[in-house]
């Protein structure tokens, strides 16, 4: 499902390079793990897989479902079936959580030329989605992010990936400011969701989360570079002995 | 940051030629010669068959006129105006006072159609549908036809051009036009009590809900006319009336110019709520063309515990100079002031509010929001001040604004005078841009940046859009998304 072949990426507004050579497959199914220590381009990844623009790729490509997706923009990725949920979720303030839901499912049908959906189905779907995650009716007529605690903005990003139906999830630290009730119903939401036609990468700095969501492989991230794939011992003999042996051996 | 330099020449390249509105009747016109004189207000008067009061009224405003200077203190650039390369009176020949639809030319109908204000239609539907709009339309300088009359007239409403109520409710206009923005009130005011052509004119009786809601379409056509639009609204004890203004112009090259007074008047326990929603045209992409909006409203809380609120749109004009005021003078008496002011292109924009606080336990809320693209400039201007009686006088004021772009200017430009230790004023000001974040949070959900920007701005604008009539919101958050076209990608 997704193929990224010697990828060089880096910041269009100083040219610093963070990726640096990464190769990477994740198969349909499949739960992948990306960990790695503070610095080692964890989110560019997440950046440069979803189309931000403040990133170049300079060599290399990235290949979903077999085609590059290098010149579509954020919003056509996304369509596509690419879905990033944030470390830091946006707060957009005046708009209803209810109503940018709705304007991002009809703009992605719209792409994939579908028609709108119908207010009572997207209700009910939204009804539906809100009750697994535990999340009130009175948080969807807020304002999407704002002045939501930790808690609530990680548990509206999962409800946005369940509602937009994606075919490749990107999980950017979604366990960083969550207490251990929350990550569960976060993790339950993420397991949920997994299929033999949908691929997770989860992206992540400690081992807890993958208690919770447990992956097929383990990748560790270093200065730009897969340096050791695995499968999900991986992540113990990391969270075991931290990151210094691997990084040693890389370096 | 690309996509920030992405959105900045889009604005660059902004093509405010795509003005929607941008269509010329060719419709006979009836045209005084260009230029002001005694003996052209007295054609003025004459074509309207006024009486020999109203001509002096004019006279006398006119003379005054003469004396007085442009302002200079708005944040406005233009070249000076030539008042006598002006015509002051346009009238479409052979509309002088239509009796039903049937008499209107079918050319100007198809006008207003083009502007979506189903005339024949709100007519046949009169009696049917449960919301109304009753529109006094006015093209160029003669008020075309008022809908709904004979059913306002049942409730005891009257709504009718000014220059009809001059004939037939002399004592009322003359009780009232004046006293609230007297003819000496400022040059763009008293040049208007001179020249001023059509307008409307509404009076609800003591204790009389207005079953629907009134409207005017304003329209300007004819090169070189100016439109000097004169409005009188009084909401007579325990009354309440809901008015929508709205206002178009096709699109020249020449700058039009519309300097026009609007009165209300709330008696005791009234409430008069005016909203307008301008997109007259803003000029080309050069800055050139373009309506001069040079607008004094003002509305008088005369009588206790009367309210009155402004909302408008401001989406149009080369130059927008204009701040809809509320003299709070009743005892409790309430004023609010809603601001939604989007400039793009070249537009230069000076715009607020003025709460003058005479009464004790009056009260007034400002909500401003501003949104600035393009090379435009968008300035708030608001003064509140309390008198030494206005015990308890209390304001709250909001400004809020957005900056679209690194080539445009938002300023904010608030005087706060206090007179008494009772008065409380809170003032708040914001400034952002949208953020690079908020953009690609919209994106990686698969929202284009145009839908973005459109679904950023009217967040920000919600509490605003909040406040207007349903007809007049969708249209307002349409016009946004419009007038914010081509400024993103």
């Amino acid at each position: 499902m997704l193929e990224i072949k010697n990828l060089h990426a880096r910041i269009a507004e100083d040219g610093t390079e963070i990726i640096r050579g990464l190769n990477l497959t994740v198969k349909a199914g499949e739960v992948a793990a990306i960990m790695g220590p503070n610095g080692s381009g964890k989110s560019t990844l997440s950046y440069v897989l979803s189309g931000r623009e403040d990133y170049e790729v300079t060599e290399g490509d990235i290949l979903y479902n077999g085609e590059s997706i290098l010149e579509l923009d954020a919003a056509e990725r996304a369509a596509k079936g690419l879905f990033l949920a944030f470390q830091y979720p946006v707060e957009i303030p005046g708009v209803a959580t209810m109503q940018f839901l709705k304007v991002a499912m009809n703009e992605q049908r719209k792409y994939r030329g579908e028609d709108e959906l119908s207010t009572p189905e997207f209700m009910r779907r939204v009804k539906e989605a809100a009750a697994e995650l535990k999340i009130a009716p009175e948080m969807l007529r807020r304002p999407l992010n704002v002045g939501f605690s930790g808690g609530e903005k990680k548990r509206a990003e999962i409800l946005q990936m369940a509602l937009l139906e994606p075919k490749l999830c990107v999980l950017d630290e979604t366990d960083s400011g969550l207490d251990i009730d929350a990550l569960k119903v976060v993790a339950d939401g993420v397991n949920a969701l997994r299929s033999p036609d949908r691929a997770v990468v989860v992206i992540t700095h400690y081992q807890r989360l993958l208690d919770y969501i447990v992956p097929d492989t383990v990748h560790v991230l270093y200065r730009g570079q897969v340096v050791k794939s695995g499968d999900k011992t991986l992540a113990h003999e990391l969270e075991a002995n931290g990151y210094a042996d691997i990084i040693g051996a890389a370096a | 940051m690309p996509a920030v330099q992405e959105t900045i020449d889009q604005v660059r390249q902004i093509d405010v030629d795509q003005y929607k509105y941008g269509f010329e009747t060719k419709i006979e016109m009836d045209k005084a010669p260009k230029g002001l004189s005694e003996d052209i207000i007295r054609l003025i008067s004459s074509k309207k068959n006024e009486p020999e009061w109203m001509l002096e009224w004019r006279f006398e405003a006119y003379r005054r006129w003469l004396t007085m200077e442009e302002p200079s203190w708005a944040r406005v650039r233009y070249p000076k105006i030539d008042f006598n390369e002006i015509h002051y009176y346009a009238a479409p020949k052979g509309t002088t006072g239509p009796k039903s639809l049937d008499e209107v030319d079918p050319e100007l109908l198809k006008v207003y159609e083009k502007l979506g204000i189903p005339l024949r239609e709100q007519e046949i539907l009169a009696g049917v549908e449960k919301s109304k709009i009753a529109v006094d339309a006015v093209f160029d300088s003669v008020s075309v036809v008022t809908t709904f009359k004979e059913e306002l007239k049942k409730a005891g409403v009257i709504f009718m051009s000014i220059s009809e109520a001059i004939r037939e409710h002399p004592d009322l206009v003359r009780k009232y036009l004046g006293t609230v923005v007297p003819q000496s009130d400022n040059f763009y005011a008293t040049l208007n009590s001179a020249v001023f052509t059509d307008g409307s004119f509404v009076y609800v009786p003591k204790g009389v809900r207005c079953p629907m809601e009134l409207s005017t379409y304003f329209r300007i056509n004819e090169k070189n006319t100016g439109q000097f639009e004169r409005t009188l609204i009084i909401a007579d004890e325990g009354a309440y009336v809901s008015y929508l203004e709205g206002c178009t112009a096709p699109q020249r090259d020449e700058n039009q110019l519309h300097a026009a007074v609007v009165e209300l008047i709330a008696l005791d326990d009234a409430e008069i709520k005016y909203s307008t929603v301008q997109n007259w045209y803003p000029g080309d992409k050069e800055g050139k063309g373009g309506i001069y909006n040079f607008v004094t409203k003002r509305g008088d809380c005369r009588g206790k515990n009367s309210k009155i609120s402004w909302t408008q749109v401001e989406t149009g004009s080369a130059i927008t100079w204009k701040y809809p005021s509320c003299i709070l003078r009743g005892d409790g008496s309430r004023g609010e002031f809603y601001s939604i002011a989007v400039s793009n292109g070249h537009q230069q924009v000076d715009s607020g509010t003025k709460m003058i606080h005479l009464g004790k336990n009056t009260s007034s809320r400002i909500i401003s929001k501003g949104i600035a693209a393009g090379f435009s400039d968008n300035t708030y201007r608001g003064q509140v001040s309390a008198h030494r009686k206005a015990e308890n006088a209390r304001n709250f004021t909001q400004c809020d604004s957005l900056l679209i772009g690194d080539k445009c200017g938002a300023h904010t430009v608030p005087y706060i005078e206090a007179k008494n230790s009772t008065a409380q004023f809170e003032h708040e000001a914001t400034t952002s841009k949208i953020s690079e974040d908020q953009l690609f949070y919209c994106l990686q959900r698969g929202i284009p940046e145009e839908a973005a920007i459109a679904l950023i701005v009217n967040g920000f604008v919600k509490e605003v859009i909040q406040e207007l009539p349903m007809e007049f919101a969708v249209e307002a958050q349409k016009l946004i998304g419009i007038s914010l076209e081509g400024s993103v990608g």
